[in-house]
């Protein structure tokens, strides 16, 4: 049992990938309804990040502690997901081929996710209504019925960010959501996932600059698979290794 | 908040399935029935007969249909479970053929000229119908559990899964062949007279299983349709969009592939079971690689993830093949091929997209826009994120 703050409590977790540490004695810890970005090079190890604690991959070593005393290592990626962790995936990963309330109903957290209880389940009036509240915080109110795979690139980005809602989960893991995304979609996105932080812990990862200083609180930065700083963002972007080896390289890059 | 309603094709669907069942029920056995034989509208007996047999092939491709139009499981060995029910029902029928064989004797005559001088045990349970009707169904079932359970939990995807079933069906072609399997070997079951006092030549028989066989369509037709419109059958297509997705929504995507997989096997089995008296005759070569293939043809025709399209496939396919080969019989094989070229690469919803899209236009001229099915109006307060689409 431990008695700080924390939700999510990641301690030296190696992901080895035949001798290319993609995460290396990663330390990270979030707090409770804190909403909080990953920033970091490319290939520093921040989608790696994600996915060891949804459980997408299996990390070499390494405690991640959940919540007061669950560690997910070993744990599969359902499992995982029903004791509250939501993933949202960088490409938009909806169903295509269902409708917007479909998606989201699918998402839903429901007591069985076995084949026959949701060969016979049918929706509540409570369920209809949680839904329906979903849809208007993502924006999507006027297209319940539009096929998922005709929506914008941005649409399917928030319908995909309802869908994790729904799962009720504590922790959302959200990557890259605004790549590709226009300006005022952007700025949509970030007040988004504010409005969601009042409920849920969050962790961002983005590249966007602009987008970091929108919702950030405090950044971490990540470079080969370690947290090598983490603040404020004036203090990550005052901070000389930070910019050696990220924000440097960033200028260059543009 | 409502839920969303039964969209306006689901309705044309039903209204057009029950106008089919009902041709296919009363008014052609009608025609076969009524007319005299040399009026035109008349149905013989071979046609009823031959539809029949094109009525049970869209049971099996109604199972393909449902693992690989709405799952995105391509399975290349459904012929496999379409011969386990052939043959369970095979072996029924061959055990009562009696003593009215050639060589006279109880044992069926491919046994006799095989040297087997008692029927091997498994054929036991095959001595009475209820045997047979069981076992059509159930072996089918149970290898596709199994099969399924060691394929599916194994994380056998996509094409793997294509062709390990592929190679299940070369290899049941296999054994089904040997003389020591004891089914007939090369020349499978045949010969057969009569079922429960019933005798198969007769036509009386014959159009009493075409209805049988109309009736176990519907059943079948009904049970995938159920199935598709519930939320495990929205989960099935989820699987095929983003299964990973799936996997972080909470599901487990392989037990939704076997559960699919085994009613898909238990049709097939269906359908073996109801094609073996129609046609008289099963052999190996019906269950092999071809004609695994072959379902999955009849599907892409018609029009995969539609229920519809599965059976209007398998009968339009067949149909043609009965009229081409009249003409054509050397060709057939490569108009079946050209049929799936065109129809994967020009109409890849197959006969009932082609239809869908001609509805679609007279539905556009009537249709109300799409916000009036809508639930409500978006509060003029909440975020509108999808307002500043570029």
């Amino acid at each position: 049992m431990t008695t700080d703050n924390l939700i999510l409590k990641c301690e030296n977790v190696v992901m080895d990938y035949d001798g290319f540490k993609a995460l290396n004695n990663c330390n990270f810890s979030v707090q409770y309804n804190e909403l909080r970005v990953v920033i970091g090079p490319n290939g520093a190890g921040k989608t790696t990040l994600l996915d060891v604690i949804c459980g997408k991959t299996h990390p070499t070593s390494g405690t991640i502690r959940f919540g007061k005393n669950t560690n997910l290592v070993g744990k599969n990626a359902e499992d995982i997901t029903k004791l509250g962790v939501g993933r949202k995936f960088q490409a938009p990963s909806i169903y295509g081929n269902l409708s917007v309330w479909q998606n989201l109903d699918l998402s839903l957290k429901r007591a069985s996710k076995g084949v026959f209880p949701t060969l016979m389940g049918r929706s509540t009036p409570a369920e209809r209504e949680r839904i329906g509240e979903t849809l208007e915080t993502i924006g999507l109110s006027a297209d319940v019925h539009t096929r998922a795979g005709s929506l914008s690139h941005g649409q399917k980005q928030w319908l995909e960010i309802g869908m994790v809602i729904l799962q009720d989960p504590s922790l959302l893991l959200v990557d890259e959501p605004v790549a590709g995304m226009s300006d005022t979609e952007t700025e949509q996105t970030g007040r988004l996932l504010q409005s969601l932080a009042e409920k849920h812990a969050i962790v961002v990862i983005e590249h966007d600059m602009d987008f970091v200083r929108q919702i950030a609180r405090i950044v971490t930065v990540l470079a080969e698979g370690t947290v090598i700083c983490e603040g404020t963002v004036e203090q990550v972007q005052a901070d000389n290794h930070v910019r050696e080896i990220y924000l440097g390289r960033a200028k260059v890059a543009h | 908040m409502p839920e969303p309603v039964m969209p306006k094709s689901d309705r044309r669907e039903t209204l057009v399935v029950a106008l089919a069942a009902g041709i296919l029920l009363i008014v052609l056995p009608l025609l076969n029935l009524l007319p005299a034989e040399d009026s035109w509208l008349h149905l013989s007996d071979f046609r009823l007969n031959q539809f029949g047999k094109f009525l049970c092939f869209a049971i099996l491709a109604l199972g393909l249909d449902l693992i690989w139009g709405y799952c995105g499981v391509l399975s290349l060995g459904q012929g496999v479970f379409f011969g386990f029910g052939a043959y369970c029902m095979g072996m029924y029928l061959s055990l009562q053929i009696g003593s009215e064989s050639v060589y006279g004797s109880e044992l069926p005559d491919f046994m006799v000229w095989t040297q087997v001088k008692e029927l091997p045990l498994f054929w036991y349970p095959f001595k009475s119908f209820v045997g047979g009707f069981l076992g059509a169904i159930l072996v089918p079932v149970l290898f596709a559990t199994i099969f399924g359970f060691l394929a599916f939990r194994s994380r056998i995807k996509g094409v793997y899964f294509a062709i390990i079933t592929q190679a299940l069906a070369f290899a049941a072609w296999l054994v089904f062949n040997r003389n020591e399997t004891r089914l007939g070997g090369t020349n499978g079951l045949t010969d057969f007279k009569q079922a429960l006092g019933f005798r198969l030549t007769d036509p009386a028989t014959q159009r009493g299983l075409y209805i049988l066989t109309v009736l176990a369509l519907c059943a079948a037709y009904l049970l995938c349709r159920w199935i598709v419109a519930s939320r495990a059958g929205k989960v099935l297509i989820a699987i095929r969009d983003s299964e990973q997705r799936v996997t972080f929504s909470g599901y487990t995507p392989w037990v939704y592939k076997l559960f699919v997989f085994v009613v898909a096997a238990g049709l097939a089995g269906l359908s073996g079971l109801l094609y073996v008296p129609q046609v008289g005759i099963i052999t190996p070569a019906q269950i092999g690689v071809l004609p695994s293939l072959e379902v999955v043809i009849w599907v892409a025709v018609g029009g995969r993830g539609t229920l519809i399209g599965a059976v209007l496939g398998a009968v339009a396919v067949n149909y043609g093949r009965s009229v081409l080969t009249n003409y054509f019989p050397e060709a057939w094989p490569f108009i079946l091929g050209g049929l799936f070229v065109v129809v994967v690469t020009l109409f890849p919803d197959g006969l009932v997209g082609i239809l869908r899209k001609l509805f679609a236009r007279k539905d556009e001229a009537s249709a109300p826009g799409p916000t009036e099915t809508g639930p409500a109006a978006p509060s003029p307060t909440a975020p509108r994120p999808g307002g500043a689409v570029t």
